[in-house]
């Protein structure tokens, strides 16, 4: 495959507006599109605005959207593009813009701070921890999240959505619940913390209408509606209608 | 004096990867009131690449492991130049900092009896690597983010305020750090990214986790954060560098296409089983086993292959080389003409193991190789060869207070300390130092910073110090100015054009393979960069401008690059990652040398224009304290022979 120039149109502005702006940018075998912002940054806009880190997919930083879809520039290539087409590559759209293709992403921040932490098994000693591979690897998968928080801003409940971003924590701080909520040694209810009740009453799961637009854009494959969202509702509805459960909430009331 | 934002802490944290979280909830956890600054977002830091594993003798793999075998293994690897206390304190500790982790949540992957599962990795005796997968270093970051989390929330609980005691101030960058008229740390001055707006932080204690400089060479694995800040910062405040000419190139980067030139293979890849062949389908490892390592490593195909299932009766594949040696290797086949088409050689792990093992053990390798080059590693070979990793020269450090050298309340950890590794470091010593530093610099800049008490007696930033960083920030906003003596109107540097040409120079100049007059001709590079680079001009305005904090980070790498070349040019042998065509040998009388960096400028480095051709670099020569006599009695005359001086054996 030889160079060839590509037509791009890169969103610029700040919180007060903006607009999208025309570039012609060389392009060369094997690039993806971060490749193509960074070819601009050096040629034509020095100061165009665009968050990396790892340029390999393991950090989560350069996530924007690529002709109206949610990607990380580091891992879309070039070449599923035809050289007629005209890419467009804007902001986030779920969160507010800073500049360019940078966006304020401290809603997740902020909802991160919100979902109780790991509660460590009393009396285990550390190095003590005993666990199973196959009981780990439930929420192994979903460690392997690197907030790149394209769920985040695709997920339908706060992508049009505004005034839901309060209730709401979203696909990963959801996801974040469930694999506390399936760690085999979380001693949460030891405290009182009942991780599906919080996941249910204050960080919105019954907004979740299970349409898997995050399983779809998750660069990690992670498979966040069928292995996190579905067992976490099931689980949350369990606890809800079960007569022994609802029965023991009111005679030992949980002093939280 | 400039008004601007102040905010007084006890501890200030210069960057958020391992080592400077690890510093952070120490810190906190002592009870200083401890803020934390990094370039990127919160959770992005350099650490998530990391793939292989901690390095740990827990010895549930293998139970013949322990901290000594663990500090043999280190001290070989360095090739006896590491700072032989930091080795034995890293060997000791390093288990403790893993099982905490899962106090905080960490999940690694399990033995059959439900401990953490251990891998073999290139140059240590046993199954020692605690991992996720090939995702271990995203493992580290994420539980580190998630006990600061869990911190705040006790804070918030406390307080009502999540940030009263322990605060990340993301996306912001240290220029300066500032002192007092008694040339005492007092703080740092920062600007914020999104914004452009300067800060102060007012502190004591400031630890710097800044990392890495891999981003003055062209062909790296390191992201655009590793500029070598910590590494400038401690010069600019007077505190020495040491070995900066050690810098490692891991063997095994990825060599196309040519946009992910240097993204990171993982050793796993190798230390699962995956073999190096050439283009004559030969595994051309076994020829480049050196002396000192005769002993430990299979001379057959046949005695490789069967350590992996019995590692007790025999020697395991030269592939698992220590990475200098992979490396160099690598290099010389690809010289000879028996490189792969791209340029590198073959990687192959689809001949070795099921398709399924090797998408369940190196998921994010298979990802990789699909994504970004159209390779399948279950069907192919991939091609690979090596890319700047890892510095491991960096600040002078008292190996058990990780204070550095000069300058009350400065403290270093992680890769941006040098000693730990000597001349080359074993892969998975990364992540167990970052854990057993970041937490010594946290507790003593801590009990350092809560020593001064509240009010009168703590360090004041000197005003002038705050001004002069302020000018020196904002001059690529007036860089389009005349020079002095020179014509109107000359038009400003663009700092990517300058960024290009030191990755260029120091690649080919002084990359993995050395020659004396070409080091000399990159001194000569660097100068002439450094007073185009005062002239580096950006457009535009401070609200989150890239091309601006380019022209603010090559005062950096041109600092830090000048002393890789300058110290690699003085020591006239080759060892670990410093190899000099022209002095082949180790010498046992360079084992006994340190290389220390000062800056020569007396002015700081804030006048670099006066008189820019003198280099901004001192070198100093040091003899190495000698190794204590119990971790001298762990190795075998035999072996010590090929490393120390004649003296050092009889004293």
């Amino acid at each position: 495959m030889s160079s060839y120039t590509a037509a791009f149109r890169v969103w610029r502005g700040d919180a007060d507006g903006g607009e999208l702006e025309d570039f012609k940018v060389e392009v060369n075998e094997g690039e993806v599109v971060l490749d193509i912002i960074h070819r601009l940054q050096a040629t034509q806009a020095s100061d165009l605005a665009v968050r990396w880190n790892c340029k390999a997919g393991k950090c989560g930083s350069c996530s924007a959207e690529i002709n109206g879809r949610p990607r990380l520039l580091c891992m879309t290539r070039m070449s599923i593009f035809s050289r007629e087409e005209t890419i467009t590559v804007t902001p986030l759209r779920a969160f507010p813009v800073v500049r360019d293709l940078v966006t304020d992403v401290s809603f997740n921040y902020a909802k991160a701070r919100e979902v109780p932490a790991f509660v460590p098994p009393p009396g285990v000693a550390a190095g003590d921890y005993r666990m199973q591979q196959i009981d780990v690897e439930r929420p192994q998968e979903f460690r392997k999240c690197i907030e790149c928080f394209l769920c985040q801003d695709t997920c339908h409940v706060v992508r049009d959505h505004e005034e839901n971003k309060a209730s709401f924590a979203g696909p990963r701080f959801l996801m974040r619940i469930a694999e506390l909520d399936m760690h085999p040694l979380d001693a949460a209810a030891g405290v009182g913390v009942d991780r599906k009740k919080t996941a249910q009453d204050e960080h919105g799961l019954g907004y979740c209408n299970i349409t898997k637009c995050c399983t779809e854009v998750c660069p990690e494959n992670i498979k966040i509606t069928d292995n996190a969202l579905i067992p976490l509702k099931e689980r949350a509805v369990d606890r809800k209608y079960d007569p022994l459960v609802w029965l023991g909430d009111k005679i030992f009331r949980r002093t939280e | 004096m400039t008004q601007l934002e102040r905010q007084g802490w006890d501890v200030v944290v210069v960057g958020a990867g391992g080592a400077g979280l690890r510093a952070a909830i120490e810190a906190r956890e002592q009870g200083a009131r401890t803020a934390v600054i990094c370039k990127s977002l919160f959770g992005k830091a350099h650490t998530v690449m990391a793939e292989g594993g901690i390095a740990a003798s827990m010895g549930n793999v293998n139970s013949g492991d322990n901290w000594q075998v663990h500090f043999r293994d280190t001290m070989r690897g360095g090739k006896f130049l590491n700072q032989w206390r930091m080795a034995e304190l890293h060997a000791r500790e390093a288990p403790d900092r893993v099982w905490e982790l899962e106090t905080w949540g960490a999940l690694f992957d399990r033995t059959p009896d439900g401990k953490i599962s251990q891998r073999n990795f290139g140059g240590h005796e046993y199954p020692r690597l605690a991992h996720v997968g090939d995702r271990t270093g995203l493992e580290l970051i994420r539980t580190l983010q998630q006990k600061i989390v869990s911190l705040q929330q006790e804070d918030f609980r406390e307080f009502g305020d999540y940030e009263a005691r322990l605060k990340v101030f993301q996306e912001c960058t240290v220029t300066r750090v500032l002192k007092d008229e008694r040339e005492r740390v007092a703080g740092t001055f920062c600007y914020e990214r999104e914004s452009g707006r300067f800060f102060v932080l007012e502190a004591p204690a400031v630890v710097l986790a800044t990392g890495g400089i891999g981003k003055s060479f062209k062909v790296t694995s390191n992201s655009w954060e590793y500029t070598g800040d910590g590494h400038a910062l401690a010069l600019l405040a007077g505190a020495p560098l040491l070995n900066m000419e050690f810098v490692q190139f891991h063997p095994t980067g990825m060599v196309w296409p040519p946009s992910v030139k240097g993204i990171l293979v993982t050793e796993s890849v190798r230390g699962d089983g995956g073999v190096l062949r050439n283009s004559d389908g030969k595994r051309f490892m076994f020829d480049y086993i050196p002396d000192v390592f005769k002993e430990k490593y299979a001379q057959s195909e046949e005695e490789g292959d069967r350590w992996y299932e019995d590692p007790d009766n025999n020697r395991r594949p030269p592939e698992l080389l220590p990475r200098d040696e992979v490396a160099r290797a690598i290099n010389s086949e690809v010289k000879a003409g028996r490189g792969s088409p791209h340029g590198g050689v073959f990687l192959d792990v689809s001949t070795r193991m099921p398709a399924e093992t090797i998408r369940r053990r190196l998921p994010s390798m298979y990802h990789q190789f699909k994504e970004l080059a159209d390779v399948d590693i279950t069907a192919e070979a991939m091609e690979v060869g090596p890319t700047c990793h890892y510095v491991m020269g960096g600040v002078a450090v008292d190996s058990d207070t990780a204070a550095t050298r000069g300058v009350p309340g400065l403290y270093a950890a992680g890769e941006v300390a040098g000693g730990m590794h000597g001349s080359n470091r074993l892969g998975g010593n990364s992540l167990s130092d970052l854990l057993v530093f970041g937490r010594r610099a946290g507790l003593h800049a801590a009990r350092y910073a809560i020593g001064f008490g509240e009010g009168a007696a703590r360090p004041r930033p000197d005003a002038g110090q705050v001004d002069a960083a302020a000018a020196e920030a904002l001059r690529p906003f007036s860089a389009e100015g005349p020079e002095p003596g020179e014509a109107d109107g000359r038009p400003p540097e663009n700092p990517y054009t300058l960024h290009q040409e030191l990755q260029q120079t120091m690649n080919d100049l002084v990359g993995i393979i050395r020659r004396e007059p070409e080091m000399e001709q990159a001194l000569e590079k660097l100068a002439d960069l450094r007073v185009r680079a005062h002239r580096a001009g950006v457009e535009g305005h401070r609200q989150f401008n890239p091309g601006w904090h380019l022209a603010l980070d090559l005062r950096n790498m041109l600092l830090v690059s000048e002393c890789v070349a300058r110290a690699a040019l003085e020591r006239t042998e080759s060892r670990g990652g410093h190899t000099r065509e022209d002095c082949p040998a180790m010498e046992p009388e360079w084992r006994r040398v340190n290389l220390l960096c000062r800056l020569a400028d007396v002015s700081g480095g804030l006048a670099p224009s006066d008189e820019p051709r003198r280099g901004q670099i001192s070198l100093a020569r040091e003899t190495t304290e000698p190794i204590r006599p119990d971790l001298l009695g762990l190795f075998e005359k035999e072996e010590l022979v090929k490393y120390l001086a004649e003296e050092e054996l009889h004293s």
